[in-house]
């Protein structure tokens, strides 16, 4: 066997899967999103049946859409800057030189990233809860009044970006970590020889060496928090009055409870369409301060 | 500020934050044991006043938790392994095998990194129903085990192997397969150890797909069943709690065991872009 041989037969497995379990659901997905696609269909293809555009007509006057929209855009307007700032701080905290017990720290820190987030979510439901829950106590003992955090709609998604921040902020610590440990400590040197003081060198050298890497961090955070599901389906429901109801909570009720499943693969490549858009806005704005 | 503030400062802010983000977990397992009812009372324990098994033991006897393990273990673990063997090959054959449309290939690879996994969910389905592979392990493992992020983590490691390490193989008149399975495997070990952490915690963890297309009682993975257990059982909060630490502590002590190859997967995955 000669060495391109070889390359496709080690490969075809692989492309293989993916073609088949992955590129053409894509497809398929935009294609079923022109019918009407449902139970009937799901149990007879010949009651499938072309509709054109109707879904996506269907979903731009349908107010729970909207709803849903707007919801998971709260969540990614909160939850991405909270999450990188937090990300932000424990990083920089970790590469002080006054740092001690770091890999102990750095593991603590990280943890709830391996967890699975059905269960934590469950546990975070706990520490919300009205009467028994630690976070009204912890309120209680600072003086302030307690908060229904899941049972009041205009504190159910802030929770949940509470939560969401404290599970992912380790993942991006990580990368930002190793970002911060390349800056070369010559640098740091020059700009204390120079006067700079701590808030200096932070601003004029750290954040500045640092603006690639948060860029990076900050597009894939903000497709990821776009993908926001099980915790409004393990925490509310997407309850109180609809609050929590996100873009995949509204396609996976569409799809999988009404089997409405033409109609809910529109409303993924609407899902899909933000986060490629957003996607390139935020690469168009990463090079343009490039180049300033 | 001098020298001793900020020490105590940038450390007592690491303390706290590291108190954050393990409280809920110690209290998760702390609840775990307290007798039914115990946790929800005025003012909030947060210490068991006596401890107790029940919940653990109700648990697997009851509410088959046992069943569910075992079928989260076999989700995680087939997956595991047979990511490990295609994205192993194909990472290998993309950085060091010159073969026809392989650049183009790479490249439609790249674009599919954009598209959210749960577009596909719907039509994945319909086509798994088809196949007759709903409620069957293979269905749930379907989407993990090729994966493009394991093919471009294996690659950009298999980079780095030397072309002449290949040649001497090849000369000595090792067959292709040889010079993969006895050359290229060892090589390339850490990083397969690695994926092999990647896929076994998303596997293990994820929700969205098993509870899609998993809905026969008998087939549940760990995080669907304790989210339907949680739906039954609102008030049963030390009941919940104790499925939780089943859950969530097989992942976490086997990211404590394998902690550098796992975080080497984030650092390698974040120069994606």
């Amino acid at each position: 066997m000669n060495r391109a041989a070889a390359g496709w037969c080690f490969s075809l497995p692989a492309m293989l899967l993916i073609a088949m379990f992955f590129l053409l659901p894509v497809v398929a997905a935009l294609l079923l999103s022109f019918t009407d696609f449902d139970l009937y269909a799901l149990a007879d293809p010949a009651n499938l049946r072309l509709v054109g555009l109707d879904n996506y007509r269907k979903l731009l006057t349908t107010p729970i859409f909207w709803q849903a929209l707007g919801n998971t855009a709260w969540f990614v307007v909160l939850g991405v800057p909270l999450s990188l700032l937090a990300s932000l701080g424990a990083a920089l905290l970790l590469d002080s030189q006054l740092a001690r017990f770091k890999p102990l720290l750095r593991t603590a820190l990280f943890a709830p990233v391996v967890t699975t987030l059905v269960a934590v979510a469950l546990v975070w439901r706990y520490l919300f809860h009205a009467r028994y829950g630690l976070l009204n106590e912890l309120l209680a003992h600072l003086g302030v009044g307690a908060v229904d955090w899941l049972g009041d709609p205009d504190w159910a998604m802030p929770s949940i970006v509470l939560l969401a921040v404290w599970k992912n902020f380790g993942y991006n610590m990580i990368i930002l970590l190793a970002a911060l440990q390349a800056i070369p400590e010559d640098l740091y040197e020059a700009a204390r020889l120079e006067g700079a003081g701590t808030l200096g060198r932070l601003r004029h050298i750290t954040l500045p060496l640092l603006a690639p890497t948060l860029a990076l961090v900050g597009i894939v955070t903000v497709s990821g928090y776009f993908q926001l599901f099980t915790e409004p389906y393990v925490m509310t429901q997407g309850g109180p009055l609809q609050s929590t109801v996100s873009v995949l909570y509204y396609m996976f009720e569409q799809g999988f409870s009404y089997w409405k499943l033409g109609y809910a693969a529109s409303v993924a490549f609407v899902l899909f369409a933000l986060v490629l858009l957003f996607t390139a806005l935020q690469l168009r704005l990463t090079r343009r301060l490039g180049q300033s | 500020m001098n020298r001793r503030a900020s020490f105590w400062l940038v450390n007592g802010a690491l303390w706290l934050g590291a108190a954050a983000t393990l409280f809920p977990l110690l209290w998760m397992a702390s609840v775990s044991l307290m007798p039914g009812g115990a946790s929800s009372s005025y003012p909030p324990p947060l210490l068991p006043a006596a401890i107790t098994l029940d919940h653990y033991r109700e648990l697997f006897a009851v509410q088959h938790m046992g069943r569910y393990f075992l079928n989260s273990l076999i989700v995680a673990s087939s997956a595991t392994l047979l990511a490990l063997v295609l994205n192993g090959m194909a990472g290998y054959a993309f950085a060091k095998l010159h073969f026809r449309g392989r650049e183009a290939l790479y490249r439609l690879l790249l674009a599919g990194l954009l598209v959210p996994v749960q577009v596909t969910m719907i039509p994945l389905f319909g086509l798994l129903k088809v196949l007759g592979l709903v409620n069957t392990y293979a269905g749930a493992i379907v989407p993990a085990v090729a994966s493009i992020f394991g093919i471009f983590l294996v690659r950009q490691f298999a980079l780095s192997i030397p072309d002449e390490l290949l040649d001497a193989a090849r000369v000595d008149g090792a067959s292709e397969w040889r010079v993969f399975s006895s050359v290229v495997v060892p090589v390339l070990r850490p990083i397969l150890v690695t994926l092999a952490v990647f896929v076994f915690l998303a596997t293990w963890n994820d929700f969205m797909w098993p509870l899609i297309v998993l809905s026969d009682r008998d087939m549940l993975t760990l995080p669907v069943a304790l989210a339907s257990l949680a739906s039954e059982h609102v008030q049963d909060n030390e009941l919940m709690m104790a499925g939780a630490v089943v859950t969530v502590l097989p992942v976490l002590l086997l990211f404590l065991a394998l902690q550098r190859f796992y975080l080497r997967g984030i650092m390698a995955g974040s120069l994606k872009g």
